[in-house]
């Protein structure tokens, strides 16, 4: 079957040529006209648009929108924050860059119109240390926009007001984890908190209820009170709606980012049609679907689901569609939407190194088992590839990763666990092969010196 | 097992299979306790906040299962009982708080996993130097990895490097190394002791424990952080290398530098103490002590210690001495200087001794400014003992202005000092040449030089004796090492001198003696030595309520409306 085409809610215009990022050509392409109406509308039908969209979290772990709109805490008197994720440090995922780079005022209007929705003053987008282009683009934006009547006192007219604040990160991965990222705009070390008791909806930035999401799903914000909740959720798949986008990276011909509806495509449709397949002489060996944190899938792999009335289907890797729900049932998860591939010519061992180094330096070091976890694991992946592999290590790794997950104070846990159990699990192979094909050769020569 | 029906704030929880009503909030930890089940812990301190970092105390949580729909409970066709639905992940019992139906399991399989995987990744880059680590002994790491650890290493790796001998302050050393960066330190620093000092830096498994640039841990209460370290990362740099502590042996006593209470373990070995530390008293001093506390033993075996009986300058027998100065305090004018630094026990016996030859008593004040901690404005410790046996009935004042006076005009010709120097509250060098002295202390100072009789005593290690704080407290310290040679217990010393003076005839056996305290003191009655639990006893403060004393608020105590 071939792959659907594109449909491009959020990258509409992303390299679009003759689309800039400043103002003055958002307002050409309709901008902040969705704003406009939606100022005029009362602030709960927004929520339940979002609610009837069925819009789920773009930035990893799927929840829906609307569920955390409602969860916050409406009657403790406190004013109510939004926090902008833009801490993009997902290894594999590139697609809120592209929205803060090339269409901030989208993610503008978003912002609004959700801080409008939930009656929010101040809005904080947290953005990575490691975009210090993007911060200026956004703060010139909010600047523009201010200076327009979009942000800042009274927009539009109304008696409503909110101010919009850049707040740069300064280079952790853990800071998008949205309680390590609420400490951090606290001016402290991003150390997540522990819930209960302090689920942001209730005790988030400075113990204040505060709605955390993703750039990405602030964006589809815009769009939903536009088209309405009911259009929304028509788009893609059931429980699965809108569109997403999807960052390709590694062993293909034309790596990138596409949009499509959630679940209309399959990642074979997406590998092999869109991305134009392995590279010359090459085959897939495995793909990681959602950012690096998820767990990777072997080409050759067989699912067996079940569905709703109880039968069962088969599915190869190539034949699951890129959504939330099948992915999770296949073990894995959509996450950021960081597919990130990789081909024959890669050894596993070494592939699952590099990940264990990234998660190792990126503990915040709180919680015991991945602070010590997660370095352990870099130790014995970073000896394994310098020549010192052991043909146990694949099931020490094994060992370590699962006295990691569900032990941690947050999901980090599972995030450096995960690319280990999924690595030794599918390809022990090569992980009990290492030390027969790794390993230097031991020197006779020290025998001879003695 | 049947319960008696909860009280309104209690409520019922299942530990294990054992079912104890607790205040709804106890957490799982203290829950456990009461039930007699240990939960292991690093980071979590019932005196400080909840972090939850250390994964140690993870156990199975499940509530009684409810029908959504019906909201009637879902009875479990097997046992008749309501369903429990168990969350798949383990919790962390510090941060789990107790509420109606909660069920804890704790000798699980999964449990069982956790804290061997804990135990193996704090042990992984933990230098394992025990035998030279001044924590050995009494560490949680040890302790735990021997209770709850898997007993073998997989660990074939390089352990991290990290400092390994920072002085974090004039008294505290830190090893980094052994650290398991539980923040216990960091947060007593930061919200019991105010001084915000101490903080991580770097990150991940090489997290590095240290002070803020340019700061040190220098406040009086940073020993308080080598206390509450459960490893051997932050040491007393006093006590380091100093005694391995299985050899110590551990007495109760009170810290006596002012009317706050401290309670107190003295740690000491063959008549040798090496180290105090905080005991436990959740109305006094929660688990905390001043740095400062911590050196008084210091005076036990100090240059100015008096080991010498004298009578008029020459070495003498303690019944020679008892007779000398009894013979000065049968004829003259006599005033007493008690003190407020002496035990109950003490001060009634110098209150008989003053009744027995018509003396005038008084004691020396001793104020200065409080820390709102644990040191309060009155820097003796038992001020209120002094009232309540009758020593004073008033508020004393820092120099004796009166008795000066007195002396000048000739009127007192005869002073017994107990353990108080009079040049040092107020008395010229002529005033104690015009006087015969009696003294009765631990100390060298210019009124031992000047006493025709001197008798030198126990200190409040050396002894039984009790103590009323300012909440008007009752306590006991008890006798950690014996008296250095030389030297001869106070309450010896007073009832013999009582008797000599004409006084009754009393036994100095501590016990016998309270027979005596309860019999005469109407706060006391009913009270012994024996009953006063390690915690204390609170007296009646109603007679004193118009008294303006000079404490302001401390840690659980509140001064009452000036009068």
């Amino acid at each position: 079957m071939p792959a659907p085409s594109q449909r491009r809610l959020i990258f509409q215009h992303i390299d679009e040529p003759g689309y800039s990022n400043d103002l003055a050509c958002y307002v050409r392409n309709g901008g902040y006209e969705i704003l406009k109406k939606s100022v005029t509308r009362k602030p709960e039908e927004i929520i339940d648009e979002v609610k009837k969209s069925g819009l789920r979290g773009r930035g990893g772990a799927g929840f829906p929108c609307g569920v955390k709109w409602s969860l916050v805490d409406r009657k403790s008197g406190k004013p109510i924050y939004l926090v902008v994720n833009a801490d993009e440090s997902e290894p594999g995922t590139f697609k809120d860059r592209y929205i803060i780079h090339q269409d901030p005022h989208q993610l503008i209007e978003g912002i609004m119109i959700s801080c409008f929705a939930n009656n929010v003053k101040q809005a904080y987008i947290y953005i990575r240390g490691e975009f210090p282009i993007g911060a200026r683009i956004l703060e010139k934006a909010i600047a523009e926009a201010r200076a327009a009547n979009f942000v800042g006192p009274n927009i539009l007219g109304t008696h409503y007001s909110c101010e919009i604040y850049v707040h740069r990160g300064a280079g952790a991965y853990i800071c998008g984890e949205e309680t390590g990222l609420i400490e951090s705009i606290e001016g402290k070390r991003p150390y997540p908190r522990i819930k209960p008791p302090y689920f942001p909806a209730v005790l988030g930035l400075y113990q204040c209820p505060t709605i955390v999401n993703n750039v990405e799903t602030l964006c589809h914000v815009k769009h939903i009170s536009d088209m309405g909740g009911e259009a929304f959720s028509k788009i893609g798949t059931p429980n699965n709606t809108g569109t997403r986008i999807l960052c390709v990276s590694g062993h293909v011909q034309r790596p990138g980012y596409y949009e499509y509806e959630v679940g209309k495509i399959t990642l074979g449709q997406l590998l092999n049609e869109v991305c134009g397949g392995p590279l010359p002489g090459r085959t897939f060996k495995g793909v990681i679907p959602g950012g690096s944190s998820a767990k990777v899938l072997r080409f050759g792999e067989i699912f067996t689901l079940k569905n709703k009335d109880g039968s069962t289907r088969t599915l190869t890797v190539e034949d699951i569609p890129m959504d939330f729900d099948t992915l999770a049932a296949c073990g894995t998860m959509g996450g950021s939407g960081g597919v990130i591939v990789m081909d024959d010519s890669v050894n596993m061992v070494d592939a699952l190194a590099n990940l264990n180094a990234f998660y190792a330096h990126e503990s915040c070091g709180q919680c015991t088992p991945c602070r010590e976890g997660s370095l352990w694991m870099k130790k014995i992946t970073a000896r394994m590839v310098h020549g010192d592999a052991r043909a146990e290590d694949g099931a020490l790794l094994n060992s370590v990763a699962n006295q990691i997950a569900g032990r941690t104070i947050c999901a980090m846990g599972e995030a450096c666990s995960w690319p280990t159990m999924s690595f030794v699990a599918k390809f022990g192979d090569e992980f009990k092969a290492y030390p027969e094909t790794k390993n230097a050769p031991k020197s006779t020569d020290a025998l001879e010196l003695v | 097992m049947s319960q008696p029906p909860a009280k309104p704030d209690l409520v019922t929880v299942n530990i294990d299979g054992k079912e104890i009503a607790v205040p709804k909030g106890t957490n799982v930890i203290e829950a456990a306790r009461l039930v007699g089940v240990d939960v292991p812990h690093y980071c979590y301190h019932p005196k400080l906040a909840i972090v939850g970092n250390c994964r140690m105390c993870l156990v199975e949580m499940g509530l009684p299962a409810v029908d959504p729909a019906t909201k009637q409970p879902v009875i479990d066709p097997a046992n008749g009982k309501q369903k429990i639905n168990w969350m798949p992940r383990p919790q962390i019992g510090c941060g789990t708080n107790a509420m109606a139906g909660l069920h804890i399991r704790t000798n699980t399989p999964q449990i069982k996993d956790c804290r061997e995987g804990v135990m193996e990744f704090l042990l992984i880059n933990h230098p394992l130097d025990c035998p030279i680590c001044d924590q050995a002994g009494e560490c949680k790491l040890q302790e735990q990895a021997t209770g709850y650890g898997r007993g073998y290493s997989r660990f074939i790796e390089q352990k991290n490097v990290k400092p390994k001998r920072t002085q974090l302050g004039p008294r505290v050393t830190l090893d980094d190394e052994r650290c398991v960066l539980c923040s216990r330190c960091i947060r007593f620093s930061k919200d019991v002791a105010k001084d915000d000092v101490l903080g991580f830096t770097d990150r991940g498994s090489y997290s590095t424990l240290s002070c803020y640039p340019g700061k040190q841990l220098a406040n009086n209460y940073s020993l308080n952080t080598v206390d509450i370290c459960p490893v051997g990362a932050l040491t007393s740099t006093d006590f380091r290398f100093k005694m391995r502590v299985w050899f110590l042996k551990q007495t109760n006593s009170i810290d006596t530098e002012s009317s706050v209470g401290v309670n107190t373990v003295v740690w000491s070995r063959e008549g040798q103490i090496y180290r105090i530390t905080p005991r436990r008293n959740d109305e006094v001093n929660d688990t905390w002590i001043a740095d400062s506390a911590r050196v008084l033993y210091k005076q036990v075996r100090d240059d100015s210690r008096l080991t010498t009986i004298q009578v008029n300058g020459q070495p003498a027998e303690l019944d020679a001495a008892i007779s000398a100065a009894a013979e000065f305090l049968k004829v003259g004018n006599v005033a007493i200087v008690g003190s407020g630094r002496s035990s109950v026990e003490e001060q009634f016996l110098t209150k008989k001794i003053a009744d027995a030859i018509k003396a005038s008593t008084q004691i020396v004040a001793r104020a200065a400014e409080g820390d709102k901690l644990l040191i309060s404005a009155d820097r003796n410790p038992n001020t209120r003992g002094a009232l309540v046996t009758g020593l004073i009935s008033k508020l004393p004042s820092a120099q004796l202005t009166e008795l000066a006076a007195a002396i000048d005009a000739g009127k007192v010709t005869t002073v017994l000092a107990i353990n108080e120097d009079l040049a040092a509250a107020g008395l010229s060098a002529e005033q104690l040449d015009k006087v015969k002295i009696v003294y009765v202390g631990t100390q060298s100072n210019p009124t031992s030089a000047a006493a025709q009789v001197v008798v030198p005593t126990h200190t409040v290690f050396e002894k039984n004796g009790t103590f009323i704080n300012q909440q008007f407290r009752l306590q006991k310290s008890q006798t950690a090492v014996p008296g250095v040679a030389g030297t001869v217990n106070d309450s010896v010393v007073l009832t013999q001198l009582l008797a000599a003076v004409g006084g009754n005839k009393l036994a100095s056996d501590i016990a016998t003696l309270w027979n005596a305290l309860s019999a005469e003191i109407k706060s006391l009655a009913g009270l012994s030595f024996a009953a006063i639990s390690e915690t204390g006893v609170v007296l009646s403060s109603t007679e004193f309520a118009s008294l303006a004393f000079p404490e302001g608020e401390t840690l659980h105590f509140k001064p009452a409306a000036k009068p």
